[in-house]
């Protein structure tokens, strides 16, 4: 495992960890289809949440959030259509973001909702 | 506090409007959206925004910012608007206390550094904002002494964005900058040179004061070096100063088309002379989004001096109509209305032929009749009508340059002379509400009692029953009438002076 898959599943751990706190149940970690790769699907009371997580360990290429382009909001899109359809139940959708930042002085967590 | 709120000025011509500058911080990524017709320039203001904040010490939030220029439905012209982006993205995250952002209007382009740099236009945008009531306007170091000119409204001038938001109470450490100035130096404006340079031409000079003293628009011919241009260039000399009023509007439209404005207002009339290649947008004024003013609004309470007249296009000088009539120009762009001031004089001057030499003592013309009748013909009929002296110049003979030597009536004493002349005439029609002869109705001139007595308009009469004169003509020759006789100090005019000012009318 490279140093960054190392900084990125670290990153996951902490935003499942994010979730679970709020009171999220976590459906699916690491879901892969042909179209490539959900991190994380929770649950938030009906509500099935898609979560992309960026990690970054300092803010010199920008802030993570800053990473998640609208191609990559464009293929969340259309994986979170591929997961609904690989499973069932599912009521309303919702795609966050959630950015993880971990740098000399400590580790910064970031969630923001409905990104799409 | 997600929501914080500055303000700015859109200028349409001299006329600006306040814009409110609205900063909205939402969740979402990391984006920055300016809305409300921005035109390129302005719409390239979120990189420069984003750099200079981040240079300043105050980051953009990584959040959705939206920023709304409001009235949305106005287009929004030009980098001025970059400050006021700032402050008020800055302000929504509680870099700055909103509170200190109510009613003022921040004007100014940001550097990617994050020093302010001078814009074009702040004269007006200031004015606009005094107008509009705003508390204080920010601007940039250096259009500071420009943005002074105005007097009620408090003016901050500043060198950098950090220095703006310490000002609004932010608590960053103060880092002094070099304060960008001015691109253009303040220009030495050009000495006007002195009547008593002119040689000869003492009815020139004469006809020169009478349409300083009544506003008259003039028209010169004659051949090539008989002193055309330099008679033209001793106009303004004789204007009287600015009044204050109309100074601000000089200095609003030098600030508008880019040019140095200076510390202090200048009182001194314009002279424009374009070339006889100049377009209808650089002589009216125009250019697409971005509405520029013309020669003939830089020209404003001044002159406008038009040498070889017939060889400017027929369209462009026909443009000059209406604003000969109406004093203004509005120019109308399918997305845009722009006011711009051109109450100036008209100077013509021109050939009396292809060739130059007709009607000359010591030059043979060339032309033939169809090509001399073709030249002067290219000036329109309501032009030429609207120009109230038509002066012939010929070339100063040897016995003028050698006996006459310099001549006898200097810049300043003809100053003085137009100027008694000026307030005898503002004195006469104060109840009119002009100051000028050439601005009086022709329905006052002819009825009681400013009415001529029979015996003194009779050369006038029977040149109307000829049918020599227009009616138009007619009463221009009245107002020039009145001129000469503010100049002479005499009380009313004369059959002497209707016969001197029919001669000046129909000099050609």
């Amino acid at each position: 495992m490279t140093r960054t898959q190392a900084l990125g599943s670290s990153g996951e751990d902490l935003a499942v960890d994010h979730l679970v706190a709020q009171g999220c149940t976590i459906l699916d970690r690491n879901w892969r289809c042909s179209l490539g790769e959900i991190d994380i699907v929770a649950r938030d009371g009906r509500t099935t949440v898609v979560v992309e997580v960026k990690t970054r360990s300092g803010s010199g290429y920008g802030h993570p959030l800053e990473a998640i382009t609208p191609v990559k909001l464009a293929r969340l899109r259309r994986l979170a259509a591929a997961w609904c359809e690989a499973h069932e139940g599912v009521e309303r959708l919702r795609i966050d973001a959630i950015a993880v930042l971990a740098d000399r002085e400590g580790v910064t967590l970031e969630h923001v909702r409905q990104v799409c | 506090m997600t929501v914080a709120r500055t303000l700015a000025v859109a200028l349409h011509g001299v006329d600006g409007t306040l814009v409110e500058i609205e900063a909205d911080l939402a969740n979402g990524l990391p984006a920055f959206t300016i809305i409300g017709l921005p035109d390129t320039a302005l719409g390239e203001a979120k990189d420069r925004v984003r750099s200079a904040a981040s240079n300043s010490g105050c980051d953009l939030p990584n959040r959705k910012v939206t920023v709304n220029l409001s009235p949305a439905s106005l287009p929004k012209h030009g980098s001025g608007f970059d400050l006021g982006i700032a402050v008020a993205a800055l302000a929504t995250t509680g870099a700055v206390d909103t509170a200190a952002l109510d009613g003022v209007v921040h004007v100014g382009e940001l550097s990617l550094d994050g020093r302010l740099r001078p814009v074009a236009g702040v004269l007006p945008s200031v004015l606009a904002a005094r107008r509009a009531g705003a508390r204080m306007v920010v601007v940039p170091s250096g259009n500071g002494p420009e943005a002074r000119l105005v007097a009620g409204i408090r003016v901050v001038a500043l060198g950098s964005l950090r220095e703006v938001l310490i000002h609004h109470g932010a608590s960053l450490e103060p880092v002094p900058v070099e304060a960008i100035p001015v691109a253009r130096p303040d220009e030495v404006p050009p000495a006007e040179g002195d009547l008593g340079d002119v040689v000869g031409h003492p009815e020139a000079i004469e006809a020169l004061q009478v349409a300083a003293a009544g506003g008259h628009h003039l028209m010169m011919l004659g051949p090539p070096g008989a002193g055309k241009t330099l008679l033209a260039s001793r106009l303004p000399g004789l204007l009287p100063d600015l009044e204050p009023d109309a100074a601000v509007e000089v200095a609003s439209v030098r600030s508008l088309a880019g040019l140095a404005v200076g510390s202090s207002l200048v009182t001194r009339p314009p002279l424009e002379s374009p070339h006889h290649s100049a377009t209808m947008a650089s002589l009216i004024g125009g250019g697409s989004g971005l509405l520029r003013p013309g020669a003939i609004s830089r020209a404003a309470h001044g002159v406008l001096f038009l040498d070889e007249a017939p060889e400017f296009s027929g369209a462009v000088l026909d443009a000059l109509r209406q604003p000969l009539e109406t004093g203004q120009i509005t120019i109308h762009r399918a997305r845009s209305v722009a006011r711009f001031p051109a109450r100036f004089q008209l100077v013509l001057a021109a050939n009396p032929c292809p060739c130059g030499q007709a009607e000359s003592a010591d030059g043979h013309c060339t032309c033939t009749p169809m090509a001399r009748r073709r030249y002067l013909g290219r000036l329109s009929g309501p032009l030429l009508d609207r120009v109230d002296l038509r002066l012939t110049v010929r070339r100063v003979g040897v016995a003028q340059m050698t006996g006459g030597g310099q001549g006898s009536t200097t810049t300043a004493t003809a100053r003085a002379r137009v100027a008694r002349a000026r307030s005898r005439a503002r004195e006469r029609w104060t109840d009119i509400g002009t100051g000028l002869n050439s601005s009086v109705p022709g329905s006052v001139l002819r009825s009681a009692p400013w009415r001529l007595a029979p015996h003194d308009r009779v050369a006038l009469d029977r040149a109307l029953e000829r049918g020599a004169l227009t009616m138009r003509g007619y009463d221009r020759v009245l107002r020039i009438a009145w001129s000469i006789v503010d100049l002479e100090g005499a009380d009313r005019p004369t059959a002497e002076h209707v016969g001197h000012a029919l001669y000046l009318r129909q000099g050609l």
